[in-house]
């Protein structure tokens, strides 16, 4: 199905390289056109995020109760998570509860997303191309500098957020840009860069351990073919350390976002 | 490895048709759990607020009627306990003035029974007197035949005669009154 899966198959092609995140199209005839790259297991992975998650909180969510049942029970404690230890946390109650069903959609999809990284079979994250982060990235800049600029205005938000409070004048020529820079341009690259760099390296990880498992294999001598068993182990012990990675990163995101919003929100020092 | 029209791999340059897919995808499923789902479980937080705050109320509430409730019910014991000793003081004085009463009755009984007795005795007495007194006429008749006879014999020989007759007499009456007892 993927080409990794191909080069797993051939057990050649080591190491793997960037090739490895380059998908064919499932329809090869679309190749030129428009709809190149639209229907590939990376697509279909991102439309399967949505329609497990769309149909598991509707049906988890069809009659709630207040003595809620164990999936009822599951779908709120997802949102409650978010809502309550990042939105609400960060934005306060009222601000909290209402910019909770974007983050808490955010995280979600996110984190389902950084799953299929370790999904036998696809064993990759549609968030290690840099297109996927990136748009949630840019929605999320989009969303921290509208608030910001519909609370303040938009030269008001800019002074607020160029402007470090308390800094004394002869410094901010310095730190405007800087701060501008850092707090306007930057922002959504760090968040879409490290999303991405967490599930690339992810991935790149554990070919390394498969793959290197089939040329230790093909190896003459018996002892290096033996340790072929470690290389495949490690692949396991990092598929459990993926795990981990996964659910952090979709959790910095949301968090990372919060706070982007949270110092849009800020009144006025 | 068959790669976009945008050259580069999908891996630093993105590929617009993903970026398109992303943001759909996500707006999608944002539309759906923020109209849909989010909102409902809002209302099912307030809901259960509620719900823990009302129960917490009509707890309150209950306790407040069962403290009410209480306080009613010591108020009738007392009342009853009241009650009961006002019966129980009726009833001793009930029992007082019963006793008193027969004691009474036992009284006029027992006097009714010692007057009855006298009577009684009374009765024997006039009728052993009467009888007596015709056995005294009887007597007194023999004694005068006997005087009369011993006429002749002289005034001494009468007062004798009528010594001798009283003592018989009085001999004759002490044995009579023992023998009709």
């Amino acid at each position: 199905m993927t080409d990794s899966a191909q080069v797993l198959a051939a057990g050649s092609h080591f190491p793997p390289g960037i090739d490895s995140f380059n998908f064919r199209d499932w329809f090869t005839g679309l190749s030129d056109t428009a709809l190149a790259n639209v229907f590939t297991t990376l697509t279909f992975s991102v439309w399967l995020s949505v329609a497990i998650l769309i149909v598991f909180f509707l049906w988890a969510y069809r009659k709630p109760q207040i003595v809620p049942t164990k999936r009822q029970w599951l779908a709120e404690s997802a949102y409650g998570f978010i809502r309550n230890s990042v939105s609400i946390d960060l934005l306060g109650k009222q601000a909290g509860v209402r910019f909770a069903p974007y983050l808490t959609t955010m995280f979600l999809f996110i984190l389902v997303m950084n799953f299929w990284a370790v999904v036998p079979g696809v064993q990759i994250s549609p968030n290690s191309h840099i297109a996927f982060p990136a748009t949630m990235g840019i929605i999320a800049w989009l969303v921290y500098n509208w608030v910001g600029i519909k609370k303040h205005g938009f030269v008001r938000y800019l002074k607020i957020t160029c402007i470090p409070p308390g800094s004394p004048v002869f410094i901010l020529p310095l730190l405007i840009p800087l701060e501008f820079l850092q707090n306007i341009l930057l922002r959504p690259v760090t968040l879409a860069l490290r999303l991405f760099a967490n599930m690339f390296a992810g991935h790149l990880i554990l070919l390394v351990f498969t793959l290197g498992g089939f040329v230790l294999l093909n190896s003459e001598n018996l002892f290096i073919q033996s340790v072929s068993v470690l290389s495949w182990a490690l692949t396991i012990a990092m598929t459990f350390f993926e795990l981990i990675v996964i659910v952090l990163q979709a959790y910095v995101f949301t968090l990372l976002t919060g706070m982007y919003i949270q110092g849009s929100l800020v009144d006025e020092h | 490895m068959i790669q976009a029209a945008e050259g580069g791999s999908g891996i630093l340059f993105p590929i617009w048709q993903e970026i398109v897919i992303g943001a759909v995808a996500f707006g999608l499923l944002c539309f759906v759990l923020a109209k849909f789902v989010f909102p409902r479980m809002e209302k099912t937080f307030e809901a259960r607020v509620d719900a823990i705050e009302g129960g917490i109320e009509r707890a309150e509430r209950a306790q407040e009627e069962a403290n009410q409730t209480l306080e009613e019910y010591r108020r009738k014991l007392a009342s009853a306990q009241d009650e009961a000793a006002a019966i129980r003081d009726e009833a001793r004085a009930d029992a007082v003035a019963a006793k008193e009463e027969i004691l009474v009755s036992a009284r006029e009984e027992a006097n009714r029974i010692i007057a009855a007795g006298h009577a009684n005795v009374e009765a024997s007495r006039q009728q052993l007197i009467r009888e007596l007194r015709g056995e005294v006429g009887n007597l007194a008749v023999d004694l005068a035949g006997k005087i009369i006879g011993q006429r002749l014999a002289g005034e001494a020989a009468t007062e004798q005669t009528v010594d001798q007759f009283l003592a018989q007499l009085s001999d004759d009456s002490a044995s009579e009154a023992s023998g009709a007892r």
